[in-house]
């Protein structure tokens, strides 16, 4: 079996700085850790690859930094990593990012199946995994808890959906994005830490995966960031007053205010 | 203090952080509430290689020293001292066979030890022989191609638990100490079992128990070393083994002082966090004084004995002795510090009080360790002439 | 051409020798020739043979042209549905589209696809035109939709990504909608970013506000990012049609209006072409244990002022029409109302959720210790001196067993 699994380098804490001229994140100087949800992802496909056999390549698109990211996934049991690395690939939003994502998966053909953790703790659009399926043309899966079954050519996984859950067979190739219920991630082993340390990752550019740059990046996403901003909340300390019912509105209208409903 | 570590002196520091902090802490409480022995110990230490740090490369070990097993031991410590006991007494316990051993037992013992496969245990002290090991009295009689053992081992860390035990017995009780062997003894023989998991004081996720021999009947292959040795391999195993209790008495105090340092800047009394107050100021910044000296001692100790020195038994005896009694200080003022709160069990430090006392008692009662030091500087003064 | 990723191969004429090497290395079949010039089908799947074995270089890979800014009319809703029911969420951006169109001038349409759908919306079959709205169309219509546009044939069943994702795009370069709003549901996060893909547009996740510059005809979209501690603004300005998903019960629907008028209309499918490599086995309902405390949005927590074990009951109601999970005090555990697992505090959990309820706790500082962190702490105490008030962010001074009934009451109020 060779599993694909797509790892993100995010900010370790949710602390955010933003660059003012292209309103994208700033990310350096900030500590960076494999994407919470990617370790499941990982984890998944290396208790595959432990159980039939084969191998897990790992593939980020990022800053020369989120090369840290590939090296733990290796030391997590990961059998090969690739970075997807340029300035044209900066500020690119969820399809830009996808595009370049499937370029390299396609670099990596043939593979069997493709493993996402179901969103980035700092985009948390869960965009990019079925983007990335649909640019390759293979079937995809969101929210699985479970795979059942896997062998050549066929996977069926338990999918949570709101209030049930779905039994969902795919053929593969395939795509799944994966939630934390699927697995314990483990620590990374000794040995795993030294591999990692000597491990090759090479860098990738647009031309190594046959790619336009005006499809990537800044200038490849159809979406633009304008502007952020934090939410203000301060702790005024605010007495509502007035019948059980006035109440129960007013603090009502400040919650969805507040964008909770 | 800058350490100036090797990177892969770094490498196992930080792993065993992690570990500690991420899978170890959580369960610590529940550990020492419960007196159990933790289930995840082949998740912990054998997955992540922890287990096989201090173990030659040849036996499918890291090939570090006794300095990167107290690192590992220490940041195991921050979290739950008793885990840690139980994670150092395998290393302790496949000792005498590195120390003594033949390439058949090495490769059949210690590589499984080193995997987290299997866990170990060493078995010396007897209900009549504690500080005074010699008058141990569990025997090995020859027959054959077999040795038989009887006797009772008491206080074993991972007895019951361990599928490895190595084994004190006397092969020549005439002949006094100069007449005991080592030997390996596995889990299941027969005529090997187990007394009841004693109730201690403190280190709780640790199991220990009496090892009961009755006519337990071993090849004759499972003598490690020659007759007649087992008392030096006995004394060097804990040599040896000894900077490690020092390091877990680093990291039980180094847990101490950081949780009374975090509660003292937030504990408000008088208007004010009580770390404002000298008294309190005063007992951290002494704590801390004494943890890094006795952190200093430990990691001078181990380098020395890695960078291969022959004699180290007062500088070992002087680590585990500074180290143990700083640590049950500043338990002690920890406690204090956390005021009624640190007295409740639902606060973390009490349980780091009742367990540094067995740091100052267990590998050598602190009374033996100024016996052995004061020893060897009568021989050091007497060769000076 | 055939579009993936895209770009597409394309054939400069101009330099075409007619040697017709391309065609016989074409893997896929793809490559016929025209009047002596290759042309490239939509069968190509860009494994570039072609661009390789071409002696006179004429074959190039080229980025796909980009989608004209202002083309573009209407805005659409897909409706969501499963066993004939509605997902409330269609309504509730039924509300918004309308709000939208208004201010465009243009028309809403909601987007039904399905199996035997056509029937439920009550539509006459045939191409376009209508006929009288069966009761799910006549409702989609009251709620803000001008037209129905039905999508409906077997391959469309279940709503399989693929297969929809597949008509659904067939249908948008057609009629080229200037804006189309998903729910954030777990269908629609998985089908609107496939769809966004396979359409080369911008799709925006979880929005919690859309607005129109009528100026320059976009769609400007706030949504929250880093977990809610960032807000961005985002547009699409050069891609049509500009995709948005919004998570149920973040806005609100209208109040169905009868006396709207609208069409249904039946879009012809050709199911042939519609595959999913996917397929559902099995649907089990599974009531999942209520959120964990430690991820939870919104923790509802009781204290001593409850009273007794059964009055918790108030609070799980509370938590569940939140989406929240039940918190407690130590007091109220120690009594044994409830399990230690909901403990938060100095000896139980550290929590830090957006928002934190504290019903009926004085605000020890023991249990400060673990929710402090909260966004928005909001207090419900008859006693006005109790701590908790001066950490609170908003304070409800009375009986808990009058406002917490109300609260309910309330948010049943506004989700009708």
């Amino acid at each position: 079996m060779k599993v694909i699994v797509l790892i993100k380098q995010v900010p370790e804490t949710t602390e955010v700085r933003i660059n003012p001229e292209t309103n994208t994140l700033v990310r350096e100087g900030v500590k960076g850790i494999i994407n919470p949800f990617d370790t499941y992802a990982l984890e998944e496909g290396v208790r595959i690859k432990e159980r039939l056999g084969g191998t897990v390549v790992v593939v980020s698109m990022g800053p020369p930094q989120a090369r840290e990211a590939l090296q733990d996934a290796i030391a997590l049991g990961a059998d090969e990593a690739v970075l997807l690395s340029d300035r044209a690939f900066a500020g690119a939003d969820t399809l830009a990012t996808s595009r370049a994502l499937a370029a390299a998966v396609r670099k990596l053909e043939p593979y069997d199946l493709i493993i996402c953790g179901k969103q980035a703790i700092d985009g948390d659009t869960a965009q990019v995994g079925p983007e990335v399926a649909e640019l390759l043309d293979i079937p995809h899966v969101t929210y699985v808890r479970r795979i059942r079954e896997l062998e050549p050519g066929r996977v069926v996984v338990e999918r949570m959906v709101e209030g049930a859950v779905e039994t969902v067979e795919m053929s593969l190739p395939g795509l799944i994005t994966v939630v934390k219920d699927i697995n314990q991630p483990r620590i990374p082993s000794l040995k795993g830490i030294m591999k990692a340390r000597r491990a090759a990752i090479p860098v990738w550019t647009p031309a190594d995966v046959g790619i336009s740059e005006e499809l990537v990046g800044l200038r490849g996403s159809p979406t633009v960031v304008e502007k952020v901003f934090v939410p203000q909340v301060e702790r005024r300390g605010e007495i509502l007053e007035g019948s059980p019912r006035e109440v129960a509105e007013a603090l009502l209208s400040r919650l969805e205010a507040l964008g909770v409903r | 203090m800058e350490y100036f570590f090797t990177e892969e002196q770094k490498m196992i520091k930080d792993l065993a952080r992690r570990v500690a902090r991420e899978r170890i802490l959580p369960v610590a409480a529940e550990l020492d509430e419960r007196e159990e022995f933790p289930a995840q110990m082949r998740e912990w230490f054998g997955e992540t290689d922890l287990m096989g740090v201090g173990i030659p490369e040849e036996y499918g070990g890291l090939g570090g020293g006794v300095l990167e097993t107290c690192l590992a031991v220490e940041e195991i410590s921050w979290a739950c001292p008793g885990v840690a006991t139980a994670y150092a007494a395998n290393w302790l316990g496949i000792m005498p066979i590195l120390l003594a051993g033949s390439e058949e037992q090495k490769q059949k013992y210690v590589r499984p030890v080193a995997r987290g496969e299997k866990l170990a245990a060493f078995c010396l002290t007897e209900a009549e022989a504690g500080s005074d090991a010699g008058a141990i009295r569990t025997t090995a009689r020859r027959e054959g191609d077999f040795y038989v053992l009887d006797g009772t081992k008491q206080w074993i860390t991972n007895g019951g638990e361990a599928d490895i035990y190595t084994v004190i017995a006397l092969t020549a009780p005439e002949k006094g100490p100069r007449g005991a062997s080592c030997f390996v003894v596995e889990k299941g023989t027969p005529g090997l079992s187990f007394g009841r998991k004693e109730k201690k004081m403190g280190i709780r996720a640790s199991a220990t128990r009496e090892v009961v021999f009755t006519g337990c009947r071993i090849p004759a292959s499972q003598l490690v070393g020659r007759e007649g040795q087992g008392f030096a391999i006995a004394m060097r195993t804990l040599d040896r083994a000894r900077p490690g209790v020092g390091a877990q008495a680093v990291g039980l105090a180094q847990g101490a002082l950081d949780r009374a340092l975090a509660y003292a800047r937030q504990r408000v009394q008088f208007g004010k966090p009580i770390i404002s107050f000298q008294a309190i100021a005063h007992m951290l910044a002494d704590m801390a004084t004494q943890i890094e000296a006795a952190r200093a001692l430990v990691y001078a100790t181990a380098r020395t004995i890695d960078a291969g020195a022959k004699d180290f038994a007062k500088e070992s005896a002087m680590a585990k002795l500074f180290a143990s009694d700083v640590a049950m200080r500043v338990a002690i003022d920890a406690v204090q510090i956390f005021g009624g709160y640190g007295y409740m069990r639902d606060y973390p430090v009490e349980k780091l009080m009742r367990d540094a006392k067995i740091t100052q008692i267990y590998e050598g009662t602190n009374q033996i360790q100024r016996n052995v030091i004061a020893q060897e500087l009568l021989r050091e003064s007497a060769r000076k002439g | 051409m055939a579009e993936g990723l895209g770009e597409f191969i394309r054939v400069l004429a101009e330099r075409c020798t007619g040697c017709e090497a391309c065609v016989g290395v074409c893997p896929a079949g793809a490559i016929e020739m025209r009047e002596g010039v290759a042309s490239i089908g939509d069968a190509c799947n860009l494994c570039r043979a072609c661009v390789s074995v071409c002696p006179a270089e004429a074959i190039e890979v080229a980025a796909a042209a980009r989608a004209e800014a202002a083309e573009g009319q209407g805005v659409w809703v897909f409706v969501e549905h499963r066993r004939g029911q509605v997902a409330p969420v269609v309504y509730e951006l039924l509300g918004q589209a309308r709000r939208l169109a208004d201010v465009l001038g243009t028309k809403v349409s909601a987007v039904l696809a399905g199996e035997g759908v056509a029937a439920l919306a009550g539509a006459v079959a045939g191409p376009v035109g209508g006929g009288a709205a069966g009761p799910l169309g006549a409702e989609l219509i009251a709620r803000g939709a001008d037209e129905v546009l039905v999508l409906d044939d077997p391959a469309l069943g279940d709503l399989r990504e693929e297969p929809v994702a597949a008509a659904l795009a067939d249908l948008v370069r057609e009629r080229k909608p200037e804006i189309f709003l998903f729910g954030a549901t777990a269908l629609g996060r998985s089908l609107a970013p496939r769809l966004a893909a396979r359409l080369g547009t911008g799709l925006t996740a979880d929005c919690t506000g859309l607005e129109v510059d009528p100026e320059r005809r976009v769609l400007v979209q706030t949504r929250p990012a880093f977990g809610g501690n960032l807000m961005a603004v985002v547009v699409c300005p050069g891609h049509r049609p500009q995709m948005a998903t919004a998570r149920p019960r973040v806005f609100r629907s209208l109040a169905p209006d009868p006396s709207r008028r609208g069409e249904v209309v039946v879009w012809p499918v050709d199911g042939s072409r519609l595959v999913s490599r996917t397929r559902l086995l099995d649907y089990v309902e599974e009531v999942t244990e209520t959120v964990k405390l430690e991820d939870a949005d919104v923790i509802v927590a009781g204290g001593r002022g409850l009273g007794g074990p059964e009055h918790f009951s108030l609070l799980f109601e509370l938590a569940r029409l939140l989406g929240g999970a039940v918190g407690a005090s130590r007091a109220a555990v120690d009594a044994g109302w409830i399990p230690y697992y909901h403990q938060v505090g100095q000896t139980g959990k550290t929590v830090a959720p957006k928002v934190y309820i504290a019903v009926g706790i004085s605000g020890a500082i023991q249990h400060l210790a673990g929710m402090s962190s909260s966004d928005v702490i909001v207090a419900i105490n008859k006693n006005p001196q109790a701590p908790i008030f001066k950490v609170a962010n908003y304070g409800i001074v009375g009986d808990l067993f009058e406002v917490v009934p109300a609260l309910i009451e309330a948010i049943k109020r506004r989700r009708e």
